[in-house]
C-alpha cells in the first residue's frame, strides 16, 4: 500500500471540493464543512509532504488522523480525527481483505463512540455504513480487494444520494427538524468522496 | 460581503492579538494558541473556560477577567476550538483547584471539549463541564441534539465567575451554573444574513420583506420564515415562545438581556426593550436587572435575541457581584 501518496490524492481532492462541501452545508449546516476539511487536509499535505514515501502506513494515518483533529474544528475534525487514529491501529496488522474490513469497521465504531450518532441520523456514517457492507458483501461474493473497495466507493456514494431523503438527528442540521429533508448531509459527502478518491487510486495503481 | 480583514485565514488570530494588544491590563494571548487568559491571574481559585467558534464577539475573550472567565478559547469562525488548543487553556489557567468548562451545545463544540477533558485530566487536572443550551426556538427532542446554546450563556459566565471568585469549590461553582442553565431561556430572530469570511458569502438568504424567526447564532435557519413585523410584534412573538416554558410567572423577578446580533443598532434594541419591559410588567414579572447591547453576536448578523434569567437570592446576589472585563463591568 502506498499510504502517503493515497493520503495525498484524498488531500487533493478534498481541498478541490471545498466549494462544493460548502455549498452542501450552507443548506443545512453552518457553511463551512469545505473550508474546515480543506484547511485540515492542507495541513495534512504539508505534514506528510516532507516524510520518506515508504513511511509505514500506520505512521501515517496516525499523523493524519492527530493534524485533522488539531486543524478542522467543529465536529468533523474530532470525528475524521478518531477515524483515522482508529485506522492507525488496525493498520499495524497489515492489508490483507479481513483486516481492511475490520478497518470499516474500526472506523465506524470510533465515530460511533466520538459522536454517538446511529443509522439513519443523517451523518457520515450513512455513507459509511453501506460502503462497509458492500465491501463485506463483495468480499463473501469472491471479489479481490480492490474489486471490493470499488464496491465500498458506490456504496458510499449511494448512501450519501440517500441522506437527501433523511430527517437529521445529529449536528446542526438537526435543528432543521423536516426541513433537512431534500439536502445530502455534508458529512456523508466528504466520507463518499475520501472512499471514491481511494478506488480510483488503487484502480490507476492496477492499471 | 464587503469586510475589512487583511485575509480571510487570518482573522481569529489577527483579533486576538488585537485584544490583548489594547487590552493589556485584562487579557494576554497564548503564544501560538488562539486562546486568551487573565493578564492578572488570581490563584488558588476554581477557574472557568469556555469558548467556541469565533464570530460571536465580544463571546468569549471579552468576557475574560476578573468575575467572569479565566481563560476563551477561539475556533475558526463558527467552528469549534480544537482540542489541542482547549487543553492549552486548561493548562495555562489552572491552580490546583479544578477547571470548570462552558460549553455551548453543538455536536462539534461537546466533542473537542470532551477530548480536551480527557487530555487534562490524564495529567491530574480536575474538570467539571456544563452544556448551555438555552435556545427555545428548537425542540427538546430525541430527535436533535437538544437546544442550542446563545446568549444567555452569558449569565452563566457571570453567576458562575463569581462564585469561582468568592473561593468556592468546584462542585459548588458548577451547581451554580447549572441552576443557572435551568432558569435561563433565550430565543433570536434575524433580518439579514451573516457571511463567514472564508465563504464570503451570506450564510442565508432572505427577501426585502422577510424575516427569520428562531435563527441560530451561526446563521442556522430558524424556526420559521414570515413577512417582516414591526418590533413590538416581534418582540412579544419572541417572548410568547419563552413564557410558554412556564419558568417565568406573575411575581418572578428576572434578569433581562437584549442581545444585537451584530448588525443592528442600539436604537432598534431598545425599542426591542420597551417592549419587553412593558410584555413582562403586564404579566407581574419584575426586571431586576438588564443588558442591552452586543454581547452573543453572529458577525454582522441583523437581528437581536431576548433571553430571561428567573432569579433566586443566590442568583441575584452572584449577578450583581463585581466583575470587571473588556466587554462586561459591574461595579
Amino acid at each position: 500500500m502506498h499510504a502517503k501518496e493515497i493520503i495525498l490524492q484524498i488531500a487533493a481532492t478534498v481541498i478541490a471540493h471545498k466549494d462544493q462541501l460548502t455549498d452542501l452545508d450552507r443548506a443545512i449546516g453552518d457553511g463551512d464543512h469545505g473550508i474546515n476539511m480543506a484547511r485540515g487536509f492542507e495541513s495534512v499535505t504539508a505534514k506528510l509532504s516532507p516524510l520518506a514515501d515508504d513511511t509505514a502506513p500506520a505512521e501515517i494515518l496516525k499523523t493524519v488522523g492527530v493534524c485533522l483533529m488539531s486543524t478542522v474544528g467543529g465536529a468533523s475534525g474530532p470525528l475524521y480525527g478518531t477515524a483515522f487514529i482508529r485506522l492507525a491501529e488496525v493498520a499495524k496488522n497489515g492489508f490483507s481483505p479481513d483486516n481492511v474490513e475490520i478497518m470499516f469497521d474500526a472506523v465506524i465504531k470510533g465515530i460511533k463512540d466520538r459522536g454517538k450518532a446511529e443509522k439513519g441520523d443523517k451523518t457520515m456514517l450513512d455513507a459509511l455504513l453501506p460502503a462497509k457492507e458492500a465491501f463485506a458483501e463483495a468480499l463473501r461474493g469472491g471479489s479481490s480487494l480492490y474489486e471490493a473497495l470499488h464496491a465500498a466507493a458506490l456504496g458510499a456514494q449511494a448512501g450519501s444520494e440517500r441522506t437527501k431523503n433523511l430527517l437529521a438527528r445529529k449536528g446542526r442540521a438537526s435543528y432543521l427538524g423536516e426541513r433537512s429533508i431534500g439536502h445530502i448531509d455534508p458529512g456523508a459527502a466528504s466520507s463518499a468522496l475520501i472512499l471514491q478518491t481511494l478506488d480510483k487510486f488503487v484502480a490507476s495503481v492496477r492499471g | 460581503m464587503k469586510k475589512i480583514i487583511n485575509a480571510p485565514a487570518d482573522v481569529v488570530s489577527e483579533m486576538l492579538e488585537g485584544m490583548a494588544a489594547v487590552q493589556p491590563r485584562y487579557v494576554k494571548k497564548l503564544l501560538g494558541f488562539n486562546v486568551l487568559i487573565r493578564a492578572q491571574p488570581k490563584k488558588d481559585k476554581v477557574c472557568l473556560v469556555s469558548g467556541g467558534g469565533s464570530g460571536h464577539e465580544p463571546a468569549h475573550g471579552g468576557y475574560v477577567g476578573y468575575g467572569m472567565l479565566d481563560a476563551a478559547v477561539s475556533g475558526a469562525v463558527f467552528t469549534s476550538p480544537t482540542p489541542d488548543q482547549i487543553y492549552e487553556a486548561i493548562k495555562a489557567v489552572d491552580t490546583g483547584h479544578g477547571v470548570l468548562l462552558i460549553v455551548k451545545n453543538y455536536s462539534g463544540d461537546d466533542m473537542n471539549f470532551d477530548m480536551a477533558a480527557e487530555l487534562a485530566q490524564a495529567d491530574g487536572i480536575k474538570i467539571e463541564k456544563v452544556i448551555v443550551a438555552d435556545d427555545v426556538a428548537v425542540a427538546n427532542s430525541t430527535w436533535s441534539i437538544g437546544r442550542r446554546g446563545i446568549a444567555g450563556t452569558l449569565f452563566v459566565h457571570k453567576i458562575a465567575g463569581a462564585m469561582a471568585e468568592k473561593g468556592k469549590s468546584l462542585a459548588e461553582v458548577k451547581r451554580v451554573a447549572q441552576k443557572v442553565i435551568a432558569n435561563v431561556r433565550s430565543m433570536g430572530m434575524a433580518i439579514e444574513p451573516c457571511a463567514v469570511p472564508e465563504a464570503g458569502k451570506p450564510s442565508f438568504e432572505l427577501k426585502d420583506d422577510e424575516m427569520e424567526i428562531g435563527i441560530g447564532i451561526h446563521g442556522e435557519p430558524g424556526t420559521h420564515r414570515a413577512p417582516l413585523q414591526k418590533a413590538d410584534e416581534i418582540t412579544a412573538a419572541l417572548l410568547d415562545k419563552i413564557m410558554d416554558e412556564g419558568i417565568f410567572s406573575e411575581g418572578s423577578r428576572v434578569a433581562l438581556l437584549i442581545n444585537g446580533l451584530g448588525a443592528t443598532p442600539l436604537m432598534e434594541q431598545y425599542i426591542v426593550a420597551k417592549k419587553a419591559a412593558s410584555y413582562l410588567k403586564e404579566r407581574g414579572i419584575e426586571i431586576v436587572a438588564s443588558q442591552v447591547g452586543n454581547y452573543m453576536t453572529s458577525l454582522e448578523m441583523a437581528g437581536f435575541s431576548i433571553s430571561l434569567l428567573k432569579l433566586d437570592d443566590e442568583l441575584e446576589e452572584l449577578l450583581e457581584a463585581p466583575a470587571d472585563t473588556p466587554a462586561f463591568t459591574r461595579r
